[in-house]
């Protein structure tokens, strides 16, 4: 289960910011998954419960966002449905991926003196 | 503020990051790719389920390509050294990456497995990734291609099972066609239907590593890549460590 190792990177890199400005504590973390980024948000989320004791997220609310996947056409732009093959109704090129796949930190609320 | 209690305000600071968590990884991924770069390697990332025939099909592979071009391979395995004993015996440069209980390759363990082919001039890197459909695309491991080996027996509905492994694949090795006529309901057009839902730009290529079909197809699209690559990257690259980036 890679959701271990990733919440491992999020926290290192809030423990990294937490420290830059002298943070007592953080409190609330914002993170965005994307429905085809390959992370579980119940998986992440338990994982991140698992981790965080012992660490400056000890106290800190991870909330999570999904973003639901998105797709258009790589020539004309238009949107495409992923339901048939992944290619533009309009001028038949390929379809790409415009949002979904992220595994993003937004943002983080720490409590500074 | 009181320092004895902490009973004193604190202000709440919002900072706005705005960054991929597996930024680290990434860092690392494009380090590896500036070691493929100078020596002028083609790497690929091969991934699939246990037993889908990834190790099977490096061996043919080799068996194929005599000396026409070098092959070499790293490959992730849990415990053993299994693989790579069996791609050493193919005649394969090869080592294995232990991942103990990570359930897939990440860049920084390729990285530490690359030194140890300065000595072998290759012309294709193999990285045989953990068998697991989930995991192993979520970490780019510095690759130029990302290759999908699916066996005919697993079934012809596991690309939209895991989407986003075949999404991310640039070529799929249909394996184990020989095995075809035992399996009913089960198709080669089947399986390219299943891709074509998940793969803007879908390619793949129906292989038996035991009999023999599909290899010279899968060694001519190497070939191509291969031929890209020379023509994208003429002349020698200088490569450094720079500091903060991972050493070996
Ligand atoms: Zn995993
Ligand atoms: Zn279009
Ligand atoms: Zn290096």
């Amino acid at each position: 289960m890679h959701e271990y190792s990733i919440v491992e990177a999020l926290i290192s890199r809030v423990a990294e910011e937490a420290r830059a400005r002298g943070a007592a504590g953080v409190s609330r973390l914002y993170v965005k998954i994307g429905a085809l980024s390959g992370v579980e948000p119940e998986l992440l989320a338990s994982a991140y419960e698992t981790f965080r004791e012992r660490t400056v997220c000890a106290g800190a609310e991870l909330r999570i966002e999904r973003v639901a996947e998105r797709w258009a056409c790589s020539g004309c732009g238009r949107t495409v449905e992923r339901a048939g093959a992944l290619l533009c109704p309009e001028c038949g090129r390929p379809a790409r991926l415009v949002e979904g796949d992220e595994i993003v930190l937004e943002r983080i609320e720490m409590e500074v003196p | 503020m009181c320092l004895e209690c902490g009973c004193g305000d604190t202000e709440i600071v919002r900072v706005d990051v705005h960054e991929k968590i597996l930024a680290g990884n990434e860092r690392a991924a494009a380090h590896n790719r500036e070691h493929f770069a100078a020596n002028g390697i083609l790497a690929l990332n091969l991934m699939g389920s246990p037993g889908s025939g990834k190790t099977a099909l490096l061996e043919a592979t080799a068996a194929r390509i005599g000396g026409d071009f070098r092959l070499g391979a790293v490959s992730g395995d849990l415990a053993t050294e299994r693989d790579a004993e069996r791609l050493r015996a193919a005649g394969i440069p090869a080592r294995s990456i232990t991942t103990g209980n990570a359930c897939h390759l990440d860049a920084a363990m390729v990285h530490h497995a690359l030194h140890d082919f300065s000595a072998h001039r290759l012309d294709i890197f193999a990285i045989e990734n953990v068998g697991n459909l989930v995991c192993p695309a979520v970490y780019d491991l510095g690759q130029h291609a990302n290759v999908v080996a699916l066996s005919v027996t697993e079934g012809e509905d596991k690309p939209l099972k895991y989407p986003v492994m075949f999404l991310k694949a640039d070529l799929v090795l249909l394996t184990k066609v020989d095995l075809l006529p035992h399996l009913k309901g089960v198709s080669v057009a089947g399986f390219a239907d299943a891709l074509s839902r998940v793969m803007p730009a879908p390619k793949m290529i129906a292989v038996s590593a035991y009999r023999g079909d599909g290899l010279d197809e899968w060694i001519g699209w190497l070939r191509e890549r291969l031929a890209l690559r020379a023509g994208k990257h003429s002349g020698a690259h200088a490569h450094t460590h720079a500091p903060g980036a991972p050493r070996s």
